[in-house]
């Protein structure tokens, strides 16, 4: 009897009474338009292309950010210029689509890809929700200040020979090891 | 005299205001929801978001209103004004304050018990008409919970009764004269509450319309302005029951001088509205056999011990025995 009125009476008005105590408890809520709420800075909201600190493209178009899209929404195509750099000709993200996973950031090799805390993307148009390369591409590095990955691949740019690159030997030449 | 119990003038002021109270409460509930959530609430539209009520209204009746082609049309159309008429209809016999009411009934209790059963007619054929499984499984838990509850209801209010000796609710308001009956009744006072949130289809034992389990209950194929009846109406049956409340055994308009009685009843009744809006807060919901098994079990036999204790101290008061 005793268990029975503590199961159904007590518990329940203390329930009540921690409830009501809320009341006094300062609200979650931001009042968004008003007042802009505090993003964390791994929030992952709108997507850029970065660029090296040599100020050029990051991007080598691989395709990895494609392939690892879950739901399909980047494309690109490949090409090179003179020197030998591999770049996007043209890259589209559809952010209708775009379910903000961050996979193509964590799928990326160049850092190129990066998701940003901003959030505010909406149009009236659904064929904006499209963007490509010139809207995608910003002027800096993004979240990744130092990496360049031409400077440490071992790739021939032009400007920059075989064994050139950061913590890279010169290329063996086989012929000196002749007897 | 103007504004004496039935004029047209009473009984049209008091219609508005029971009607006005019951669409602010769309706003009052959402907003204390958020005081307990610790979120906002709607606060956008009009200051303090108090004009919500009124972008809601303009929603629901520019909605669509639709009647299913499977259902059941006489019935369908049927049993959404049921509730808010019945619960209007029980609100005639409520005194609100000295000279202000509708109708001055000997059978007063009984009267709004009968109206609270004829309630549930509502939402048992609301739920057959529609002809939709969770609509019929709504107004199946409707049943069982309404032969639960309705049984205890009752026999809790007769303590009330025989203390006054009438079922008429002013006399009973006016013996509370030399103390409220929440002491001597307190168990009363108990399960007429856990009956009247049943009654009035709200968390905890909002069971026939579990928006979790069983999409919507009796009223998931009504849209538009039939819907509202039925949201209305349950905001009407918050207002009765907790104006009920506050006349059986809160002493009614009775209080301290300093406030004009209309002003001490109203304000019990908001303090009971939003004690329910608390509980919607705080507590889940039962399943309904466990609601069913508490109220035959546990709650009709103590309302039948607090009746009996009751009538041998009436007795003994009495000299009789
Ligand atoms: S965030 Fe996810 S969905 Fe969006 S482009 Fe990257 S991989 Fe695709
Ligand atoms: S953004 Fe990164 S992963 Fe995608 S194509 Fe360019 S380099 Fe490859």
């Amino acid at each position: 009897m005793i268990q029975l009125i503590k199961d159904t009476l007590i518990s329940q008005v203390v329930t009540l009474w921690r409830v009501f105590v809320h009341a006094f408890d300062k609200t979650d809520t931001v009042e968004y338009p008003d007042v802009q709420p505090q993003m964390a800075a791994r929030w992952r909201g709108r997507i850029i292309l970065s660029r090296d600190p040599d100020g050029e493209e990051r991007c080598v178009a691989c395709n990895l950010c494609a392939v690892a899209c879950p739901v399909d929404c980047i494309a690109l195509q490949k090409a090179e210029d003179e020197e030998g750099r591999w770049y996007p000709e043209f890259f589209r993200i559809n952010f209708s689509r775009c379910i903000m996973c961050g996979f193509c950031e964590e799928a990326c090799p160049t850092n190129a890809i990066q998701l940003t805390p901003d959030f505010e993307m909406a149009e009236y148009v659904r064929q904006d929700m499209v963007w490509e390369k010139e809207d995608l591409l910003i002027n800096g590095t993004g979240k990744y200040h130092d990496y360049n990955f031409y400077r440490i691949a071992g790739k021939k740019i032009g400007g920059k020979d075989k064994g050139e690159a950061r913590n890279e030997a010169p290329p063996v030449d086989v012929r000196s090891l002749l007897p | 005299m103007v504004w004496d119990v039935g004029s047209p003038l009473s009984i049209g002021a008091i219609l508005f205001t029971v009607i006005i109270v019951a669409a602010m409460l769309i706003w009052v509930e959402r907003r204390l929801l958020g005081l307990w959530q610790e979120r906002l609430g709607p606060n956008r539209v009009g200051p303090f978001g108090l004009l919500q009520v009124v972008a809601d209204m303009i929603k629901i009746f520019a909605k669509e209103d639709w009647v299913p082609p499977f259902a059941d049309k006489f019935s369908f159309i049927l049993a959404p004004p049921i509730i808010m008429i019945v619960i209007l209809m029980s609100f005639t016999v409520i005194p609100f304050a000295p000279g202000v009411g509708v109708i001055d009934s000997d059978i007063g209790v009984l009267f709004v018990l009968a109206m609270a059963s004829l309630g549930a007619y509502s939402v048992m054929l609301g739920g057959l008409a529609s002809n939709n499984k969770y609509a019929l499984l709504g107004s199946l838990r409707a049943a069982a919970q309404m032969v639960s509850y309705e049984v205890f209801m009752g026999i809790s209010l007769l303590g009330v009764v025989a203390l006054t000796g009438s079922f008429n609710l002013r006399e009973i308001v006016i013996a509370q004269s030399d103390g409220w009956y929440i002491i001597p009744q307190f168990i009363g006072f108990l399960i007429f509450m856990i009956a009247g949130i049943a009654e009035s289809h709200r968390l905890p034992f909002d069971i026939p319309e579990a928006e979790q389990e069983i999409v919507a209950g009796y009223h998931t194929e009504y849209s538009g302005m039939k819907f509202g009846m039925f949201f209305v109406g349950e905001y009407l049956g918050v207002v009765l029951i907790s104006s009920l409340l506050v006349v059986l055994f809160f002493g009614g308009w009775l209080g301290p001088a300093f406030l004009p009685p209309i002003v001490w009843f109203l304000l019990k009744t908001a303090f009971f509205i939003a004690f329910f809006i608390l509980l919607r807060a705080a507590i889940p919901r039962p399943r309904y056999d466990q609601l069913m098994t508490y109220g035959w079990l546990f709650l009709l036999p103590l309302s039948l011990l607090n009746l009996m204790i009751t009538g041998a101290f009436v007795l003994w008061q009495e000299g009789a025995i």
